[in-house]
């Protein structure tokens, strides 16, 4: 029999090996997409040098040197009989793979200070636990860069502006960074339930494949109304002008308070780094983003 | 939008030549990466009549925290993708006064006053794609040093050779052009056609 928690963080490391070196197969086809589409010569350059940075980084190498925040989504079914081991598993993962990889060592104190040189401490992994039906765990690791995460913002709008409002707040936002962020970006929204589940909602947008769109019209109406505002601004590849600012608007909702209209808006930069694999109850693992290649 | 290979040490004639909008590629040993603490100790040492340990005259000095491990006692660029400039507008225009550096890279650009000091001592700015770390890191062939290492593996003073590191491209020349200043006009000339897009009035 296998060790579970072994198997679990080996499964943890390959993932946050193959989310800093390789991007997800979306989020390079619409990259490469914007670099034929560009007419300004300037964003050209800017996007060819991302496509041949991605070509080198899947050689092993983390394709930026912010190799982000260590943050997780964790689904786990109510039958998988080995929930008590994953926090433990996750973040001797995260240890492990900050040394072999290498990932810079992004976890500082924020009251006395200090980095801690493994990317864990206090609460960090972050875990965002959701318990599913079944009997297997899906882990999907998402480190998160600073500079994008330094734009990401939560409004709590007057219900009266409504979603003209909403849309003016994430097109005036993505206004005021100008593509300092990384861009083409990726913009999650969040709509309704309190500010912390709008920027929660927001920011779980960013697992969603490139190309899919919401499900309710209205709401892919929305992605598509504020995907081509921001597309119109001209601000381009890095705020150096161009085409493609975003390359995909998420958007996503949760019933309101009367008296208000929160609004979370998560920023992603082009690194776009998430891997998703599944482990069921008999310790057999699915690759689910970043598959194993057969020889 | 020409395209130049240049080689260090850079002559001032050579950064007047440039342009907003050319594409650089640099080879040379005369590639340092500096960030806030760099920037703040060159001038104290500076103001102290010291000497840094490497010559800044005609450099490449680049804003940004690399990602390093030692291979068989020999250290290397890992990923390497440029910081936030507009940080170092504090000591920037001081910097490329009292050291004549021909190219500063980083990205988002910078403010006023380095533009101004740009012109004055014949310099330019180029940006390098964001987080392009690993695409850096093959142009950034050789550490020579690794100087300052008390400020931490970030901020410390990185001595390169590079080989054909680019693209650079220009977007702050040394006649007053800046590309990012142009950008935010360009961009507030179109906001009426961006909002009408969402339906919100102007
Ligand atoms: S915003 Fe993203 S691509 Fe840019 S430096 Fe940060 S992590 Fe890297």
């Amino acid at each position: 029999m296998k060790d579970p928690a072994q198997v679990i963080q080996d499964t943890t490391v390959r993932l946050l090996r193959k989310a800093a070196t390789v991007l997800p197969a979306d989020v390079e086809k619409a990259l490469r997409a914007a670099y034929e589409r560009e007419t300004n010569a300037t964003a050209k350059t800017q996007l060819e040098a991302i496509v041949k940075n991605i070509g080198i980084a899947r050689e092993g190498i983390p394709m930026c040197q912010d190799t982000g925040i260590m943050i997780f989504y964790v689904k786990v079914g109510e039958k998988f009989p080995f929930m008590g081991m994953i926090r433990d598993a996750l973040t001797k993962a995260v240890v492990q793979a900050t040394a072999e990889i290498p990932l810079r060592p992004n976890a500082v104190n924020p009251i006395v200070g200090g980095n801690s040189g493994d990317n864990t401490g206090k609460k960090i992994p972050w875990i965002n636990w959701e318990i599913v039906p079944g009997d297997s765990l899906e882990i999907t690791a998402f480190p998160k860069g600073g500079g994008s995460e330094n734009v990401s913002i939560v409004g709590m709008l007057k219900p009266g502006v409504g979603l003209t409002g909403v849309k003016k707040l994430v097109v005036d936002n993505a206004l005021s960074y100008m593509g300092k962020a990384c861009a083409p970006n990726i913009i999650g929204v969040g709509i309704g339930g309190g500010a912390d589940i709008a920027i929660k909602i927001a920011k779980q947008q960013l697992l969603r494949p490139l190309d899919d769109h919401h499900p309710e019209p209205e709401v892919a109406e929305i992605e598509k109304e504020i995907f081509e505002a921001i597309n119109a601004t001209g601000i381009g590849p890095m705020g150096l002008g161009g085409d493609t600012t975003v390359l995909a608007v998420k958007v996503d909702y949760a019933m309101r308070h009367p008296a208000s209209l929160p609004v979370g808006v998560a920023v992603q930069c082009w690194a776009a780094r998430r891997s998703t694999a599944i482990i069921t109850k008999d310790l057999s693992v699915q690759y689910v983003t970043h598959p194993v290649e057969e020889k | 939008m020409t395209e130049y290979h240049l080689t260090t040490p850079i002559s001032e004639e050579d950064a007047r030549k440039l342009k907003v909008g050319d594409i650089v590629y640099v080879s040379g040993e005369h590639v340092y990466t500096a960030r806030d603490e760099a920037h703040q100790r060159a001038l104290e040492l500076f103001e102290k009549g010291e000497r840094p340990p490497v010559d800044f005259e005609g450099s490449v000095v680049y804003h940004v925290g690399p990602v390093a491990w030692q291979k068989n006692g020999k250290w290397q660029i890992v990923s390497a993708g440029p910081t936030t400039s507009i940080r170092m507008e504090l000591f920037e225009d001081e910097f490329l006064r009292k050291y004549k550096a021909r190219i500063i890279i980083g990205k988002g650009g910078m403010g006023s006053k380095t533009l101004a000091a740009l012109k004055e001592v014949g310099a330019v700015y180029c940006s390098f794609t964001g987080g392009c770390g690993a695409l850096a890191a093959k142009g950034l062939k050789e550490v020579r040093a690794y100087e300052w290492q008390d400020l931490g593996m970030p901020e410390a003073l990185w001595v390169i050779t590079a080989e054909n590191f680019g693209p650079l491209l220009v977007t702050m020349d040394s006649h007053g052009n800046s590309l990012h200043d142009e950008m935010d006009k360009k961009v507030a000339a179109r906001k009426a056609e961006v909002y009408a897009k969402i339906g919100v009035q102007v």
